[in-house]
């Protein structure tokens, strides 16, 4: 059966993966793996933004898709960027394969707050379960409260809870159910 | 539902656009991308969108330059310039230009969001708006009349009321104002809508011609009779005829009319047989028929037959409220029979028109802006669409003449004013004047017009 792959950047604790495991388990219901940790490329690097490239992790990422994943989620400590945007929390290819997630802008740290590893584990459920959720064709929600809203802030990320709307769910079952019909049962065929 | 709104992304720099796209794209928007200017031009030549990011440093055409022909293309898009390096020159140019938003890279995820959603709340209203514009002519379009004026109101009361009587109807008003209209909405509105509705030009026939048109003719009744024929007075059986410019009608027309009125029989030409009918009549003229009934030009006793009730069509002019909602009647109507892209009508141009007499009334408002859609390049009329209107000031002056003119003065201010008015064209004017292109020239020469 097809699985959803975790591709952890080098840092990543592994008590970061094991969270995400569970819950991405309970939400998607696809067996979740796990590549082996990936460094984050120099030429990711931009100097003068002191930032990463998020299109250029993405796409390390992307390079890691195994033959038997249906979804890949990329997790970094770099914080990421856009041309446009100065920051953004994750980046998902919509309708498509990968997607990632910063862990940067999640950490009490970042805002001068001490560290609450609590806050981190749901804000990271969270942006993890949104990502996905956009390689599932959902697109933002106006429900602030669904997983699926916009989030440009971290206050916002807070808001929401870490699952679906009702009509949000009802979508992502559908296009789930619809992978089940002909996403080639890889196992079975090995 | 953003899925209704299409955004464009234009940046020579792949990443650039392409991150861009996707990011908005999670937002639910429809997206396209363009690598320069002109790709840029082509794409909003072909579709509509509601906003374009452009970048202002691009190779080629820049930015501002991308941004102002698109807005030519289509001036209701929310232009926003994007760029690295922000002047207070560039970002005084480009809002001098037509953009509706100047931003720095890289800007603030919630900066973009907020802008993005506000300009589509205003879009989404606009849209809200026009379609309740439209609900709300169509609140006033009674059968196809459309009108908010009171005198109308009446009317259009008047007809609900009498639909369904059989009585006859005078319909007055002057040339151009829609009596065929009313006549029509007569019987469309009433029981006998399943009937023909059969018209009939009095004006237009001569009076045996319109007899044998009106009561039909038997065979043999005169030269080229060959067939019994049929009058249009049978052909309405049931129906409505509505008779139009019924001043005009001879005498002996308007007692056979009167007969039949009376006693809704007739004979046809040539024929013995009683025919009887069971017609409406409505009918309807542009002349003073009260006043033609004083100088015996029209028979009283007709008059009063026809004029049971009586509708008096006010002129455009008295009406010219209702010249902003036909003009947009007219122009939705008449852009889609001609297959032109023209969408609405600017402010300026509806003064314009509002301010004009019109003395051909409505059809020649739907005359003026099939003429202006025709050479229209916009997707809306522009006060220049309706240059051809002579102002009406101008064309009083130009045939009121002084006292002390010669007539060589009076040819020259007859050539200057054609010429104006045919925008200095030779060819246009010489027909208009009914002389040779060489006289023209000569006569233009002899008195030193400026062309």
């Amino acid at each position: 059966m097809s699985a959803i792959y975790l591709a952890p950047g080098l840092h990543i604790d592994s008590e970061v993966t094991e969270i995400l495991h569970r819950r991405l388990r309970e939400v998607f219901g696809f067996p979740i793996k796990q590549t082996a940790p990936f460094l984050e490329a120099d030429e990711a690097y931009d100097h003068k933004r002191e930032q990463y490239s998020s299109v250029a992790i993405l796409h390390q990422v992307t390079e890691l898709i195994e033959p038997d994943a249906t979804r890949i989620l990329g997790i970094t400590t770099k914080d990421i960027f856009i041309p446009m945007l100065s920051f953004i929390f994750g980046q998902a290819q919509l309708s498509g394969q990968a997607a990632l997630i910063s862990l940067a802008r999640l950490q009490q740290t970042f805002y001068s707050l001490p560290p609450n590893p609590i806050l981190l584990a749901d804000r990271i459920c969270k942006e993890a379960v949104h990502e996905l959720g956009h390689t599932f064709g959902l697109i933002h929600c106006l429900d602030i409260r669904c997983v699926m809203s916009l989030s440009t802030s971290i206050e916002q990320v807070d808001v929401k809870r870490d699952d679906f709307c009702r009509s949000c769910r009802t979508v992502l079952l559908e296009r789930i159910d619809a992978i089940g019909q002909y996403m080639p049962d890889v196992e079975e065929e090995q | 539902m953003n899925s209704q709104w299409k955004i464009l992304v234009v940046d020579d720099e792949l990443i650039m656009r392409e991150s861009m796209a996707a990011w908005l794209m999670e937002d639910g928007y429809l997206v396209e991308t363009a690598e320069s200017g002109h790709e840029a031009i082509e794409l909003v030549k072909n579709n509509q969108f509601a906003i374009c990011f452009i970048d202002l440093k691009m190779p080629g055409i820049d930015g501002i330059e991308a941004m102002m022909e698109i807005l030519k293309i289509q001036p209701e898009i929310s232009a926003i310039i994007i760029t690295a390096y922000a002047t207070v020159d560039t970002a005084i140019t480009a809002m001098k230009e037509g953009a509706q938003e100047y931003i720095v890279k890289p800007c603030n995820p919630q900066e973009i969001s907020i802008l993005v959603q506000r300009i589509i709340k205003i879009k989404t209203l606009e849209r809200e708006n026009q379609l309740l514009r439209k609900r709300l002519l169509k609140q006033y379009d009674f059968h196809d009349i459309i009108s908010k004026n009171q005198k109308m109101a009446e009317i259009f009361d008047l007809i609900k009321d009498i639909t369904n009587l059989p009585s006859t109807v005078l319909i007055q008003g002057e040339s151009g104002t829609g009596k065929e209209m009313i006549a029509r909405a007569i019987h469309q509105a009433g029981s006998r809508r399943e009937a023909p509705f059969i018209a009939v030009s009095c004006a237009a026939l001569a009076e045996t011609l319109l007899e044998s048109e009106l009561f039909g003719h038997e065979k043999g009744a005169f030269t080229g009779a060959t067939d019994r024929k049929p009058g249009k007075f049978e052909l309405a059986s049931g129906g409505t005829l509505f008779l139009d410019e019924i001043g005009d009608i001879t005498p002996k027309l308007q007692i056979e009319l009167l007969r039949v009125l009376q006693e809704r029989t007739f004979y046809r030409v040539g024929g013995s047989e009683e025919v009887k009918v069971d017609v409406r009549v409505i009918a309807a003229t542009n002349k003073n028929l009260q006043e033609a009934t004083y100088k015996g030009d029209f028979r009283e006793d007709l008059f009063y037959r026809l004029n049971v009730i009586n509708i008096q069509i006010p002129p455009l002019r008295d009406r010219r409220e209702d010249i902003p909602l036909l003009a947009n009647h007219f122009i939705e109507r008449i852009a889609l029979e001609l297959g032109k892209n023209v969408t609405g009508i600017s402010n300026n141009a509806i003064k314009c028109l509002i301010d004009r007499d019109w003395p051909g009334n409505i059809r020649e408002l739907e005359n003026a802006i099939e003429r202006a859609i025709v050479s229209c390049r916009e997707t809306v009329l522009a006060a220049e669409s309706f240059a051809f209107l002579i102002p009406q000031d101008e064309d009083r002056t130009s045939w009121s003449l002084p006292g002390n003119m010669t007539l060589s003065a009076i040819e020259r201010l007859a050539i200057e004013s054609t010429l104006k008015r045919c925008d200095g064209n030779i060819k246009e004017t010489a027909t208009v004047l009914g002389i040779d292109r060489s006289t023209l020239y000569d006569k233009i020469k002899r008195y030193g017009i400026k062309r």
